[in-house]
């Protein structure tokens, strides 16, 4: 495959593995304890577990999976409203794979289904507003989910909705914003990681400028990257190398896709279409000011929060979780008491669980069990 | 976070509703392409393009050129490797000489 | 071939009427004419030929003519479900046949004949049965197997969905050969006979949700030929699988555990469809689970891998053999992947089915 082949080419990854053990070599002087980076995004964390990454590093770097799952971080309370919504007898519940299996407090939509709610999984926000247009006569909602690189795909398509004067297709908007909880997690305290791997999808849409302050308050570099292994291991070189200058500086590894102003027809449309919530919860992590989107006025008619009153009950995570912990990587995923014990993919207790993304299920899946991790 | 998989567009499929088609490794799949369109160009202008697809929409257009200067600094890395190792494995080789 | 069960005498004149509805109705179901008229008319003409049923409640066999063919009975059952009927490169019936068959010849067996049990949804229209029984009855000729007996059974509208078809089999396993899933030794072979993920990807695909198009197609073919060739040139064979729901995965996994081994696959050596790989990229699927229908994995000693591959490869249904790692010692019921870059993973089997991901 084009963009692809060539970005998974075993001896420039070599090449990069010895340049990457050089400078740890370099920096080791002086050091106890190894250098966290932590790739922000899920996708990056699926390529390190899919591709052995991890298994390849000096013991010098680390790398720290963050919070950019955004089927993890979904809180339990938003899987029981969709849940709420789902189970009314008019609604087709059209959703993306990945949210099927993630628990709400009672059941998942996988569940849901199975009890006689029409559940579909869809792979694009348009097959969903297809199925509205084929079905005039039930309601279609759409689950919103995902951060920057999903928001403008739903907002196209909620606009195409509006100028096809539909009135049974409507958006239960839960997409998040990567920058506020950046922030939020480089705020506190005692914040042990030392430089970013950025999500290079999110970034096709909002380019590299938002990331500046991540530089400029808080001295740690970020190299926006792509997500074939070879873009991985070289954006981590290139990380390292601003640390062995002192350099702390937004960089853009990936190039090829991502434009450092971002995508404006997609900015256009995402602005024209959501706004701010004052707060959203995420799991692991609580509620994270400025983090939530919802619809602006002009779109009301599509929001699916008020077409369907929804519960919207808070669910707390079972108190014995560490997954915020495991989130800002201040503790391994083994390092939790219900790692593999009552938390396992087939019942996750916890946000890292549920997904294939989740540090904690990329770890029991790829990685086995208790720091048996290849 | 964000699935995306760069395909080639081969074809316009509604230039009004601004579809196109998108092949990736042989795979076929309409996508939306408002986000890497010019205001005002012809859809047609888009064939043979290589976009980022996600969820169903193209949301960057790939610049080849980019991509080549990427690859150009790996080369160089890859080359650098290769010399390291080479002089790493001369030394020694000098070293186990007997004099 | 005499085949080893008794073949009807010269039927009396036949009352066989053909079917005049075009769909099925619960009456087809009763017991009476409307039945008769629907296995007479769908099933038993398709089947016909050498070793057809006599028209009693059960199939008879010879055991003398079995025992020419082995030293042990192999007998399966399996039931099949697949949404959409027909999908490129195959069809419910066709892939109940191969199925059955290749659960047979996996153990070693030699397959000989199947029943077939139908569930059918009131109202599926005649001619898709008539297309479903002509696909089971192509597909064991091409197998050299007979279906000898089955059942059909018509339920109420939404209480099946269309179609359900258990078969069952026999076969006769080869006298002096051991194959089984606890045998796999530290230094063998895996491989398989060729190409990963076809069917999967070809019926994920078949059911229109994901709006994808492509040229893929299943794999589902009967394989007791192809095994056949490969025991002949691999006597020492350890185990053979079909690797159908769970991908190679699930197999390799339950072969580390059975066979208390460690497995360790090299991601290079697997082979697979561009298509299918562009196929789980754009979905995020992981092609070691998706199902395959026409593909074994089989462990070998490593000194008969050449063989093996070779015969496998001289074979229509294994033009894509390929050693796709080897049986260690390390980390006994553990499977170890070498991706493309030397680094590690380990490759588990699945908690549910693979769902398509955007993240």
């Amino acid at each position: 495959m084009r963009f692809v082949d060539e970005f998974r080419d075993p001896a420039l990854a070599s090449a990069l593995v010895k340049e990457i053990g050089a400078i740890a070599a370099r920096l080791e002087r002086g050091r106890d304890k190894p250098f966290a980076i932590m790739e922000v995004c899920g996708g990056h964390t699926h390529a390190i577990f899919r591709y052995g990454l991890e298994g390849l590093l000096p013991d010098l770097v680390e790398f720290v999976h963050g919070p950019g799952c955004p089927v993890c971080v979904l809180p339990m309370g938003r899987v029981d409203d969709c849940v709420a919504i789902a189970e009314r007898p008019e609604v087709i519940f059209t959703t993306f794979g990945d949210a099927m299996r993630v628990p709400g407090s009672k059941k998942s939509l996988l569940q849901a289904k199975a009890d006689g709610a029409d559940v579909r999984m869809v792979y694009s926000p348009l097959d969903a507003l297809a199925l509205a247009r084929r079905n005039p006569e039930r309601q279609v909602v759409f689950f919103g989910l995902g951060f920057e690189t999903t928001m403008p795909s739903t907002a196209l398509t909620v606009q195409r909705a509006l100028r096809e004067g539909m009135t049974n297709f409507s958006l239960f908007c839960n997409h998040i914003t990567i920058i506020p909880t950046l922030r939020a997690l480089l705020e506190q305290e005692d914040f042990g990681i030392d430089g970013f791997i950025g999500p290079g999808h999110v970034s096709m849409v909002i380019g590299t400028a938002p990331y500046r302050f991540i530089a400029e308050e808080f001295h740690r570099p970020l190299v926006v990257a792509g997500f074939e292994p070879i873009d991985l291991l070289q954006s981590l070189l290139m990380v390292l190398r601003q640390i062995e200058v002192g350099d702390a500086r937004i960089e853009n590894q990936y190039a090829r896709v991502v434009p450092e102003h971002g995508n404006p027809a997609a900015l256009k449309a995402v602005c024209e279409v959501y706004e701010p919530r004052e707060t959203f919860e995420w799991r692991g992590l609580g509620s994270i000011a400025g983090s939530g989107v919802r619809l602006t006025a002009p779109y009301a008619a599509f929001d699916a929060e008020k077409k369907f009153a929804v519960p919207d009950v808070k669910v707390a995570d079972p108190s014995s979780c560490r997954c915020g912990e495991v989130l800002t990587g201040a503790v391994k995923p083994w390092a939790c008491p219900e790692f593999g014990t009552s938390c396992t993919p087939e019942t996750p207790l916890g946000a890292l669980m549920v997904s294939s993304e989740g540090s904690c299920a990329a770890y029991y899946q790829y990685g086995g069990m208790r720091g048996e991790a290849a | 976070m964000c699935l995306g998989i760069p395909g080639q567009i081969v074809a316009v499929a509604d230039a009004e509703a601004m579809l196109c088609v998108v092949d990736v490794s042989g795979v076929r799949r309409t996508v939306d392409v408002v986000c890497v369109t010019e205001p005002g160009a012809p859809l047609e202008d888009l064939v043979g393009a290589w976009v980022l697809v996600h969820v169903g929409f193209a949301m960057s257009r790939i610049d080849e050129e980019e991509a080549s200067a990427t690859l150009k600094v790996l080369a160089e890395i890859g080359e650098a490797a290769a010399e390291m190792e080479a002089l790493t494995q001369g030394s020694v080789e000098l070293l186990s000489t007997p004099r | 071939m005499t085949l080893p069960f008794t073949t009807p005498a010269a039927a009396a004149p036949s009352r066989r009427r053909p079917m005049t509805q075009k769909t099925v109705t619960l009456a087809h179901g009763g017991g009476g004419s409307a039945m008769r008229d629907l296995i007479d008319d769908v099933f038993l003409s398709a089947f016909s030929g050498e070793g057809r049923a006599a028209p009693e409640d059960q199939a008879r066999f010879d055991l003398a003519a079995l025992m020419a063919h082995g030293d042990r009975l192999a007998f399966t059952t399996d039931g099949f479900v697949v949404d959409p009927l027909f999908f490129p490169g195959g069809d419910i019936g066709k892939l109940a046949v191969c199925g059955t068959v290749n659960d047979l010849a996996v153990g070693g067996a030699k397959p000989v004949a199947l029943s077939c049990a139908l569930i059918i949804e009131e109202g599926l229209e005649v001619e898709t049965l008539r297309r479903v029984a002509a696909s089971m009855a192509a597909t064991a000729q091409a197998a050299g197997v007979a279906i000898v007996t089955g059942d059909t059974k018509v339920v109420a509208r939404g209480a099946c969905d269309k179609l359900f078809i258990t078969t069952t089999g026999i076969g006769v396993v080869r006298a002096g050969l051991e194959v089984g899933i606890t045998r796999a030794r530290p230094g063998d072979k895996v491989i398989v006979n060729g190409l990963l993920g076809d069917h999967g990807a070809a019926i994920l695909n078949a059911r229109g949700d994901l709006a994808l198009e492509t040229t893929i197609e299943s794999d589902c073919a009967p394989l007791n030929g192809l095994i056949d060739a490969l025991i002949a040139a691999a006597p020492g064979i350890r185990m053979m699988r079909d690797a159908t729901r769970g991908g190679i995965a699930a197999v390799v996994n339950e072969l580390a555990e059975a066979s208390a081994v460690g497995v360790r696959l090299d991601e290079l050596s697997l082979p697979m469809r561009p298509e299918v790989m562009g196929f789980c990229e754009i979905l995020g699927l992981d092609p070691l689970y998706l199902a395959n229908e026409g593909k074994i994995l089989a462990v070998v000693p490593a000194e008969e891998a050449d063989a093996a591959i070779a015969a496998l490869a001289a074979h229509p249904f294994g033009r894509g053999a390929a050693v796709i790692g080897e049986v260690t010692s390390a980390r006994p019921g553990r499977v170890v992947m070498r991706t493309r870059f030397g680094g590690e993973r380990i490759v588990d089997m699945l908690v549910g089915d693979q769902l398509p991901r955007i993240c």
